[in-house]
């Protein structure tokens, strides 16, 4: 793990959250969204939190993307959970809002649960055939072709810069 | 009756967003990293070739569809039911897909954390 890899987690996280509360924000202020009045939702989308809101949100899709195609799937959720966390902590830091014995039990599981997987190696799939190439050339091989015939087949850079932390 | 309705938009939550996220991951598996293609090919190779990618696609609508089943939940449950239960079930069906269909090593750590963070998730969300 690099710290440009460390900082893609962490911005899978941070986006997912902040995003989540000024969208969250944004449809109180706005009121209530129906099937019957569609533009409404052009109403809601004009308030500034809720766009700042979507606009998070594509930060934080673009966030999870670049992080699985580095790492598992299996590695990259927990990370966007601590956004959770992070919430938490902003509400009972900065706004200064009780938080229940139960969510503090809550923060502890979900930190907890991260420490686990982060302590593994971040990219498990096909790791014999990873092992093997590998093995034979440290240097980036030709990239095979962006249709794969094999969906589940990695490419070679993906193997390249696998790294498995003890 | 109202909470069968529930449970089923739930249930539907869980199922689609869980084949978004296998998708997805599966796409952007196929791409490669995009840090090394963004060097070597520039910004629009990677874009290009993560929107021409059909998993992609293919996992963007599933998303879209978890999200419309999400809003019926909301309509039909309680948020505190709801959020919780939609977010700690997709966390343990991701485990047990991602092991199945993307060949991920879920191993006993894997597992561990996967259970702790759905419990967590189920604790804060709701």
């Amino acid at each position: 793990m690099t710290f440009r890899k460390y900082l893609v987690l962490a911005g899978v996280a941070v986006f997912a959250a902040a995003g989540d509360t000024m969208l969250s924000h944004g449809m109180k202020q706005t009121g209530n969204i129906s099937l019957s009045h569609l533009a409404s939702v052009i109403y809601a989308i004009r308030n500034p939190w809720v766009a700042a809101g979507i606009l998070l949100l594509m930060a934080f899709f673009a966030a999870y993307m670049n992080a699985l195609s580095w790492a598992d799937l299996t590695y990259v959720l927990p990370a966007t959970s601590l956004g959770y966390v992070l919430l938490a902590l902003v509400a009972r830091f900065a706004l200064h809002e009780q938080v229940s014995p139960l969510r503090w039990l809550g923060i502890a599981l979900i930190s907890g649960g991260v420490g686990f997987v982060a302590g593994g190696p971040a990219l498990t799939s096909h790791g014999h055939e990873l092992s093997e190439i590998d093995s034979k050339s440290p240097l980036p091989a030709e990239k095979v072709s962006s249709g794969t015939p094999h969906a589940s087949c990695p490419t070679p850079a993906a193997v390249v810069t696998r790294e498995v932390q003890p | 009756m109202k909470e069968l309705h529930t449970w089923g938009a739930i249930l539907a939550v869980v199922v689609t967003s869980v084949v978004g996220d296998i998708l997805l991951a599966r796409a952007m598996k196929q791409v490669g990293d995009v840090h090394e293609l963004w060097q070597r090919s520039g910004l629009w190779t990677v874009v290009g070739r993560v929107l021409g990618n059909p998993n992609f696609f293919l996992g963007v609508s599933a998303m879209a569809v978890a999200f419309f089943s999400l809003l019926f939940a909301l309509s039909w449950g309680d948020v505190s039911l709801v959020a919780p239960a939609a977010a700690s079930l997709t966390f343990i069906g991701n485990a047990f897909a991602a092991k199945v269909f993307l060949h991920e090593r879920v191993d006993r750590r894997r597992w561990i954390a996967a259970a702790l963070v759905a419990g967590g998730v189920a604790l804060l969300a709701g």
